[in-house]
C-alpha cells in the first residue's frame, strides 16, 4: 500500500512521518508520532477528546486525514505547557478538581484554550455552547465551568 | 492495645490538618499535560494490533468459523476463535457487586455455540497495523443460521418467547419449572406482612414503570495490551477498575496458572461499573500466545456500545399503602430486568434498595433476572438501585400528591435512621437520611419562586457501599519520604485522598508520600475498585499501615533513647517522650528516624493484607428545577441541587466532583440516553451522535452539599460516596415533570416527543 509522505509542524518542531491513506491525524498522532496524549472517545467527530488545533483552528484530529496536514502547524495538548510552567488553564484544572479521570482533559483543555483566544471574556452560556462538543462523561462539567471561566478572569487580569 | 487496633471512628480532638481540606491530586499533572497513560497508550516494541469480529446477528447458531482467508493474509500473524479457548464449568464467581458464572464469562469474551446479540465477539485477529487487522476481519467466513431473537423484557417473559438458552429452569421457583425460559431466576426481599399493611391503609397508589437500557458512557473505550513469551509467562496492560480481576479471568479462559500473569492497570478513562468485567484481554492474551508477540486491542465507539455494559432495561410495578397521615403500612414491588445474553441483571440490589430509605415494618419485593438477546449488563454506579427507585420514588410522589403532604415530609415522616430494620436484612447503624432530606429543605433553592412551565421534583436515594479485601505497603524511604502502593485504579482522585488519611496519620505533608498503584506482583489481592470502596476500605487499610509504621518508630525512638514504647508518643511527625517522667529527650522526626533507620534494625514499613469490613451506607435526597417548553416537549435543567451524607469528605471537592458526575449522568438517563433496536435486533444507536449523553450546553451548575454523618466503623468517618447520588435523579426528574405540567410519566426517557404525546393527551389532542 502507498503510503504518503508528509511534512508538518507539532508544537513548534518539524516532523516527518509515513501515512496510508485511511489513518486520520489521530492516528498518525498517537501511532507514528507517539503522542498519546491526544485522545480518541468516537473517531466519528462526537466527543472532543481528540481537539488539536490546526493552524490555529480547533478540529477534531480523528475527521482530519494524516495526509492532508502537509506543511500544517498542529498543536497538542503535549505543547501547551511552557516547560515546566503549566498553563492558566492546566493549573485552574488542577486547583478546581475539574477532572475525575482526565481522559476528556487533554481535549477540553484544547478546546477552552481556542475558545480564550478567539474570547477573553466568554459569558458562561458561550463558554458552554463553545465546549458542547467535548463530552465529559464524569464531572458533570461544572467544576470544568468554573475553572474556565476563572481562568479567563485571571488571563484579563481581573 | 496498639494503636493499630482500633480503627473505629474517634471524634477528633485537634484540628485536622489535611483531612477536609482540599489538596491537588497527585496524578493531576499527568493528566493536564497528556502525560498520563491510559489503556491504548502504552506502546511496546514489535506490537502487532488486535481486532475482533462481532456477530451482526441478534441470535443465531454458529455452524462454522473458517478463518483460512484471514490468516493467509500478509501481516496478520494470528487469529482466534472459540477452538482457543477451552469450555469452562457452571462456576459463579464474584465480580463488583455482582456475581457472574464462569461459563457464560467465557462465552460473552468469545461466542462458542451462539451469537446472543448484536456485537457479540466471533472472531480476532493480530496483524501488523490496525488496517490490516480490519481487512482480515472481512475475510473470516462465519456459517450463522439465523434464529428468533427477543430484545424486551416483557417478550422474553412470555411462555412462547425465542428462547436463549435451552436448559435454563427458572432458580428460585418452588416447584421447579418443567419446561426452560429466559427467566433465570425469582428472588424475593420480605419483611413483616404487606397484605396486613394494605389492609391498615387508607390510600394506596398502584403504578407501573418502564426504562430503557442505558450506557455506562465513559468516554475512554476499553483498551488493553498482553505480552505472552516462550517461557509461558504472560504480562498484561489494561484499563480496568480491577487488575486483580483481569489477572484471575485471563489466566482462567487461557489456562494459565495465576502466577504466570502479572497484570498492571492503566491509568482508567471512566468506568462506572462497565469496566468490572473482561473483554478483550483473555482475546489479547490468546492472540500473543499464538505469535509470541505484543498484542494492542482497543474497541470502537460502535463496539462499546454493542458489545459492553449497558445496564438493565426493566418493567416494574409498585404498590405503596398509607395512612392519611403519611405514615407509610406496606411498600411492594415487582422488578423485572433484562440481565441480557446471561443471567446477573443488578435485580437483587435493586429489590434490596427499592425502600431502603425509609423505616418500614411491611415490605414485599419480588426480583425476576431475565435474559434476552442484548449484551451482557454490567454494573452501573449503584447497580439496580437507581432502577427501583426510579419507580419507589415516583410513586412516593404521587402518594405525597394524593395525601397533600409536602414530598420532602413525607420522606421525612418514614426516613430510615439509626435503629431501622431494612427489608433487606441489618438494622442500620447511624445514617444520613433525615439529614440529607435536611439539607434538601432548608437549602436556598427549595425555596426559589417557579415560574410558569416550571416544576420541582425531589427524590431520595441510598446506596449499601461495601468494603471488601485490600493489601497496602507502606515503605518509609531513608530521607523520610513515603513510597505507599495501593491495589486499587484511582477513577477520581482515590489515591490523592488516600495519601492525605496517611499524611494525616504520620504528621507529614501530603507531598511527601508518593501513592503507586502497584501492579498484581506488587501486593495481596485487591478486590477491585467498586461498590464505593475504594476510599473508605483502602483508606483505612493505608490508616492502619500508617499506624504499624508508626508504632514501629515509636519502637526504634525508645531503642534510641534506652526507654520502653509505651513511654514515647507520636505527635505531629515526631517520637516525644510521653511525659517528662519518661525522661527529657529532644523530638525525633520522621525523618531522623528514617535516616538511621540501617542502625536501629533495618528498613522500616506496614503491611496491611485484610478484609475491610464496616462499610457505611450512603442516603441521598436531591432536588431538581425543570422548565417544559409545551411546543416541543423538552425539558431544560434550571437547577440541580445534590444533599449526599459522605461521612466524612476527605477531599471535599472530590465529593463534590462525584456527586455533580452522577447527578449529570442520571439526567442523561432521565431526558435522552437509551439503546434503540431495529426489527432484526440490531442496534440503531451505536455512537454518541444518536445515543445522546449531556452535553455542556445542557446544563446548569450542579450544587452539591456535603452532609457528614460520620461513619463509625472508620476513623475518619468515611463512607463511600461515589454511588448514591445518581439514584434519585431520573424520579426527581419525572416528580418535577408532574409538577410543571401536572403530566405523569411513567416510562424513560422524558424525551421530547414522548413528553409532548403526554402534554397533548393531557389537552385533549
Ligand atoms: S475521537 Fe475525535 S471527536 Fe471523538
Ligand atoms: S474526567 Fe472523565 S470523562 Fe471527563
Amino acid at each position: 500500500m502507498a503510503r504518503y509522505h508528509v511534512s508538518a509542524t507539532v508544537n513548534g518542531d518539524d516532523v516527518e512521518f509515513l501515512c496510508e491513506p485511511e489513518q486520520t491525524l489521530l492516528d498518525v498522532l498517537r501511532d507514528e508520532l507517539h503522542l498519546t496524549g491526544t485522545k480518541e472517545g468516537c473517531a466519528s467527530g462526537d466527543c472532543g477528546a481528540c481537539s488539536v488545533m490546526i493552524d490555529g483552528r480547533l478540529v477534531c484530529s480523528c475527521l482530519v486525514m494524516g495526509a492532508e496536514v502537509g506543511d500544517r502547524e498542529i498543536e497538542t495538548i503535549e505543547g501547551m505547557a511552557d516547560g515546566e510552567q503549566l498553563h492558566p488553564l492546566q493549573q485552574k484544572f488542577l486547583d478546581y478538581a475539574a477532572l475525575q479521570c482526565g481522559y476528556c482533559t487533554p481535549g477540553i483543555l484544547i478546546a477552552a484554550k481556542a475558545l480564550l483566544e478567539r474570547n477573553p471574556d466568554p459569558t458562561e452560556t458561550e463558554a458552554r455552547f463553545w465546549l458542547a462538543g467535548n463530552l465529559c462523561r464524569c464531572t458533570g462539567y461544572d467544576k470544568i465551568m468554573r475553572a474556565v471561566m476563572d481562568t479567563a478572569a485571571e488571563m484579563r487580569g481581573e | 492495645m496498639s494503636a493499630a487496633e482500633d480503627l473505629g471512628y474517634q471524634e477528633k480532638t485537634h484540628e485536622l490538618k489535611w483531612v477536609g481540606k482540599n489538596v491537588t491530586r497527585t496524578d493531576g499533572v499527568d493528566k493536564v499535560t497528556g502525560r498520563a497513560q491510559f489503556g491504548a497508550d502504552l506502546i511496546m516494541p514489535g506490537m502487532l494490533f488486535g481486532a475482533v469480529l462481532r456477530s451482526p446477528h441478534a441470535h443465531a447458531k454458529i455452524n462454522g468459523i473458517d478463518t483460512s482467508k484471514a490468516e493467509a493474509l500478509k501481516g496478520v500473524k494470528a487469529v482466534i476463535c472459540r477452538d482457543d479457548f477451552a469450555d469452562q464449568p457452571s462456576e459463579m464467581i464474584q465480580v463488583g457487586e455482582l456475581s457472574v458464572n464462569i461459563r457464560d464469562v467465557i462465552r460473552n469474551v468469545m461466542a462458542r455455540e451462539k451469537a446472543m446479540y448484536d456485537g457479540h465477539a466471533i472472531a480476532a485477529v493480530a496483524a501488523t497495523t490496525a488496517a490490516i487487522a480490519r481487512k482480515a476481519l472481512k475475510l473470516i467466513e462465519v456459517d450463522y443460521e439465523v434464529l428468533p431473537h427477543v430484545i424486551d423484557v416483557e417478550e422474553a417473559m412470555k411462555p412462547d418467547a425465542p428462547l436463549l438458552n435451552e436448559d435454563m429452569f427458572t432458580d428460585g421457583v418452588d416447584p421447579k419449572p418443567d419446561k426452560p425460559s429466559n427467566i433465570a431466576k425469582r428472588l424475593e426481599i420480605k419483611l413483616g406482612d404487606v397484605e396486613a399493611g394494605f389492609a391498615d391503609a387508607d390510600v394506596v397508589i398502584e403504578r407501573e414503570y418502564r426504562t430503557r437500557p442505558v450506557h455506562q458512557g465513559y468516554i475512554e473505550p476499553h483498551a488493553c495490551v498482553a505480552s505472552y513469551t516462550e517461557d509461558g509467562q504472560g504480562e498484561v496492560w489494561a484499563s480496568t477498575p480491577g487488575h486483580f480481576l483481569v489477572r484471575a479471568i485471563t489466566a482462567r479462559l487461557c489456562g494459565m496458572d495465576v502466577s504466570k500473569v502479572k497484570a498492571t492497570a492503566s491509568e482508567i478513562g471512566g468506568g462506572f461499573g462497565g469496566k468490572n468485567i473482561v473483554y478483550l484481554e483473555p482475546l489479547a492474551m490468546a492472540l500473543s500466545r499464538k505469535c509470541g508477540r505484543p498484542v494492542k486491542m482497543a474497541m470502537h465507539r460502535n463496539e462499546v456500545f454493542r458489545a459492553t455494559g449497558p445496564t438493565s432495561g426493566s418493567h416494574m410495578k409498585v404498590k405503596i399503602g398509607a395512612k392519611r397521615d403519611g405514615k407509610i403500612t406496606a411498600g411492594w414491588a415487582e422488578l423485572m430486568f433484562q440481565a441480557g445474553a446471561f443471567p446477573g441483571s443488578p435485580v437483587f440490589p435493586a429489590a434490596m434498595c427499592a425502600y431502603a430509605c425509609y423505616d418500614l415494618e411491611n415490605v414485599l419485593v419480588i426480583g425476576w433476572d431475565v435474559i434476552a438477546n442484548r449484551p451482557k449488563t454490567t454494573a452501573y454506579r449503584a447497580p439496580g438501585a437507581q432502577i427501583s427507585a426510579f419507580a419507589v420514588e415516583s410513586a412516593m410522589d404521587e402518594l405525597a400528591r394524593e395525601l397533600g403532604i409536602d414530598p420532602i415530609d413525607l420522606r421525612l415522616m418514614n426516613a430510615a435512621k439509626e435503629g431501622t430494620k431494612a427489608a433487606y436484612g441489618p438494622t442500620f447503624g447511624p445514617v444520613g437520611q433525615v439529614e440529607s432530606l435536611e439539607a434538601i429543605k432548608n437549602h436556598p433553592n427549595y425555596k426559589i419562586p417557579l415560574g410558569p412551565n416550571q416544576g420541582r421534583g425531589v427524590a431520595s436515594g441510598f446506596w449499601f457501599n461495601i468494603g471488601g479485601e485490600t493489601s497496602v505497603t507502606m515503605n518509609v524511604n531513608d530521607d523520610g519520604t513515603i513510597a505507599l502502593t495501593l491495589g486499587n485504579p484511582d477513577l477520581s482522585g482515590t489515591r490523592t485522598s488516600i495519601s492525605v488519611m496517611a499524611a494525616e496519620e504520620l504528621g507529614i505533608e501530603p507531598d511527601r508520600i508518593r501513592p503507586t498503584i502497584g501492579d498484581t506482583t506488587s501486593l495481596g489481592f485487591n478486590f477491585i475498585s467498586a461498590g464505593s470502596r475504594t476510599t473508605f476500605a483502602v483508606g483505612k487499610a493505608t490508616v492502619e499501615a500508617s499506624r504499624v509504621v508508626i508504632d514501629e518508630f515509636r519502637a526504634r525512638a525508645a531503642a534510641t533513647w534506652d526507654i520502653p514504647v509505651e513511654a514515647v508518643v507520636w505527635e505531629d511527625g515526631h517520637a516525644r517522650p510521653a511525659s517528662s517522667n519518661a525522661g527529657d529527650f529532644e523530638p525525633l522526626s520522621l525523618e531522623d528516624i528514617a535516616r538511621e533507620a540501617k542502625k536501629t534494625g533495618g528498613p522500616i514499613a506496614g503491611h496491611v493484607e485484610t478484609n475491610v469490613s464496616g462499610a457505611g451506607p450512603s442516603f441521598a435526597t436531591e432536588a431538581v428545577d425543570i422548565e417544559v417548553d409545551p411546543e416541543t416537549g423538552h425539558i431544560k435543567v434550571l437547577r440541580f441541587t445534590a444533599a449526599q451524607d459522605a461521612g466524612k469528605a476527605i477531599q471535599p471537592n472530590f465529593v463534590e466532583g462525584q456527586y455533580q458526575g452522577a447527578a449529570v449522568q442520571g439526567i442523561g438517563w432521565a431526558l435522552n440516553e437509551e439503546y434503540i433496536y431495529d426489527d432484526k435486533g440490531r442496534l440503531e444507536n451505536p455512537g454518541f451522535l444518536d445515543y445522546r449523553m449531556p452535553v455542556a450546553s445542557d446544563l446548569p451548575m450542579i450544587d452539591a452539599v456535603i452532609v457528614e454523618v460520620p461513619n463509625p466503623n472508620h476513623p475518619y468517618g468515611v463512607r463511600g460516596i461515589g454511588e448514591t447520588s445518581i439514584v434519585p435523579v431520573m424520579a426527581a426528574m419525572a416528580n418535577a415533570l408532574e409538577d410543571a405540567t401536572d403530566v405523569r410519566i411513567n416510562e424513560l426517557p422524558l424525551s421530547p416527543p414522548r413528553v409532548l404525546k403526554a402534554l397533548n393527551e393531557k389537552n385533549g389532542g
